[in-house]
């Protein structure tokens, strides 16, 4: 297995294996969420479990958070090794021949990355600092309060709704992609449409719908 | 009817000058002239006119050495399908268009003169496992004594049509090679005499193919529409796996 990351495939495989843990992770997260549209008990109760498991605390998020640097520096690297290797035409008709959002993973996902950033900003570092900095006394039913909070603002709801878009866009080609990267026939993988499309934009859809029922549903 | 045709043509005097796009203009194309034949034209008119003619690849003009390359119209061998640059025609093109014509880009195959680009990274990605070794002292073994799915076979014979053109490294936004490694890896992997050597195989002609700066695929699938000789991305994943199979 030595010297796997400096070899193409090896790059590719290890691209499409966060991809994976990316999009198995984000259905996960997108289950807990939807429960906030039904039940704030539910919600509040599997956030807590998630917030002070030590199991989840200690060993998924740090795979998580490796999983999303991965990603993201494995992406900017091949783009920037892809540049390096190419030059540019006088004139390209990409559309001729592949979609545009296979042709622009590095802008949709630059897109998601932003809003990572946001993401981090408005929920995990206020998380951390209430557990781990700050020390405040643990209270399961805060979680579903500080959900509804956050989607008050018009203009951070606005920006998740937009940064889900392009989750749609990066994944409409991503799901496939990463089968395919991983050595699955293509003739499998077309087989994969179906789901393909589910995922990737049902799961983003949905999460729109979260945010849009809690901005709308201010108590 | 004949055609008058506008063209933007590369020129670039040898490796190392900056090139730039150059107009001509053509009048009285037939549509039933091959592109090759309209550039033999507009070669002609240039000598005529005292100028330099232009270079560019071409040798058997039926769509089976893979020599003819072509950048036309922002498409590796012009807008039609399956084909070669030599097995495109004028008839493509209507009276009055502005035709595009660049040389196959990519760092790994840098242009020679306008439009001729040197793509022997392809043979030294060859002459790393694009091959088996057998012994032809005589006592050779019949082939048809090894028994071959039919399947495998035919996967193997479509994987071995690949004519090395390099339309594949020319349309990837990447310019990627995997598309061409895929299938030269696949004719072998797919077949009972490739088995010996495959591990070898893959990884050296990876090693090379990396070696040569051709970038990574991102599966976009450009390569396999603009392939003259429909090679299937399928040989990319068989590629994947054979690689994989080689390093674990
Ligand atoms: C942090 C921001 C992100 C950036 C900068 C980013 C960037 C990229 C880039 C440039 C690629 C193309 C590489 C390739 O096709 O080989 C890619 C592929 C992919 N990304 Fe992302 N991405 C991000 C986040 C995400 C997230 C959150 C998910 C899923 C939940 C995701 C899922 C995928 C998938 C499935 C692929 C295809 C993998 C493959 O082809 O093997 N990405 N990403
Ligand atoms: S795979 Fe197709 S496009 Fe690429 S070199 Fe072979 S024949 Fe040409
Ligand atoms: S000149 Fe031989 S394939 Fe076009």
């Amino acid at each position: 297995m030595s010297g796997v990351l400096s070899s193409s495939i090896g790059r590719k495989v290890a691209m499409a294996a966060s991809a994976f843990f990316l999009m198995f992770f984000l259905l996960q997260h997108f289950v807990i969420n939807l429960t906030s549209i039904f039940s704030a008990d539910a919600f509040n109760e599997l956030s807590h479990f998630m917030g002070t498991n030590p199991a989840v605390q200690f060993a998924l998020q740090p795979v998580l958070i490796f999983g999303v640097v991965f990603h993201f520096v494995m992406g900017f690297v091949l783009e920037l090794r892809n540049k390096q290797a190419s030059v540019k035409y006088v004139k390209n008709n990409g559309a001729a021949n592949s979609t545009w959002v296979s042709r622009n993973m590095i802008y949709s996902g630059l897109a998601i990355l932003a809003f990572i950033v946001l993401h981090f900003i408005d929920f995990w570092f206020p998380e951390i600092n209430h557990k781990y900095i700050a020390n405040l006394p643990e209270d399961p039913s805060r979680y579903y309060g500080e959900l509804v909070h956050k989607f008050h603002s018009p203009v951070r709801t606005g920006a998740y709704v937009a940064a889900f878009a392009f989750l749609a866009l990066h994944l409409l080609h991503g799901f496939k992609s990463a089968f395919q990267s991983s050595g699955m026939s293509a003739k499998r993988a077309a087989k994969l449409e179906t789901v393909s499309k589910i995922y990737a934009i049902g799961i983003p859809v949905g999460f729109i719908i979260i945010a849009l029922f809690h901005h709308f549903n201010q108590h | 009817m004949d055609m008058n045709l506008k063209l933007k043509i590369w020129r670039q005097n040898g490796a190392n000058d900056q090139g730039k796009m150059v107009d001509y203009s053509l009048s009285d194309v037939s549509p039933d002239m091959s592109f090759l034949e309209m550039l033999d034209v507009l070669n002609e008119q240039i000598i005529n006119e005292g100028g330099e003619p232009i270079a560019f690849d071409h040798d058997c003009r039926e769509g089976i050495c893979g020599m003819c390359s072509l950048y036309i119209n922002g498409e590796a061998h012009g807008p039609d399908r399956g084909i070669t640059t030599c097995q495109l025609h004028m008839r493509k093109f209507k009276d009055g268009d502005t035709i595009y014509i660049e040389p196959f880009r990519a760092k790994a195959f840098p242009v020679i003169k306008d439009l001729v680009v040197d793509r022997t990274a392809f043979d030294r990605i060859q002459h790393q496992g694009g091959f088996i070794s057998v012994n032809t002292s005589g006592n050779t073994q019949d082939a048809n004594s090894l028994p071959i799915s039919k399947h495998a076979a035919d996967e193997a014979m479509d994987a071995a049509t690949c004519i090395g053109c390099g339309a594949c490294v020319a349309t990837c936004k990447n310019s990627s090679a995997m598309l061409f490694v895929g299938a030269k890896v696949s004719q072998y992997a797919l077949l009972p005499q490739g088995q010996v050597e495959a591990a070898d195989r893959v990884r050296n002609m990876v090693a090379q193919m990396d070696a040569e700066g051709f970038g990574n695929c991102t599966n976009t699938g450009a390569c396999e529409v603009e392939c003259p000789k429909g090679i299937s991305l399928d040989n990319i994943a068989r590629m994947n796996r054979e690689f994989f199979k080689a390093n674990i």
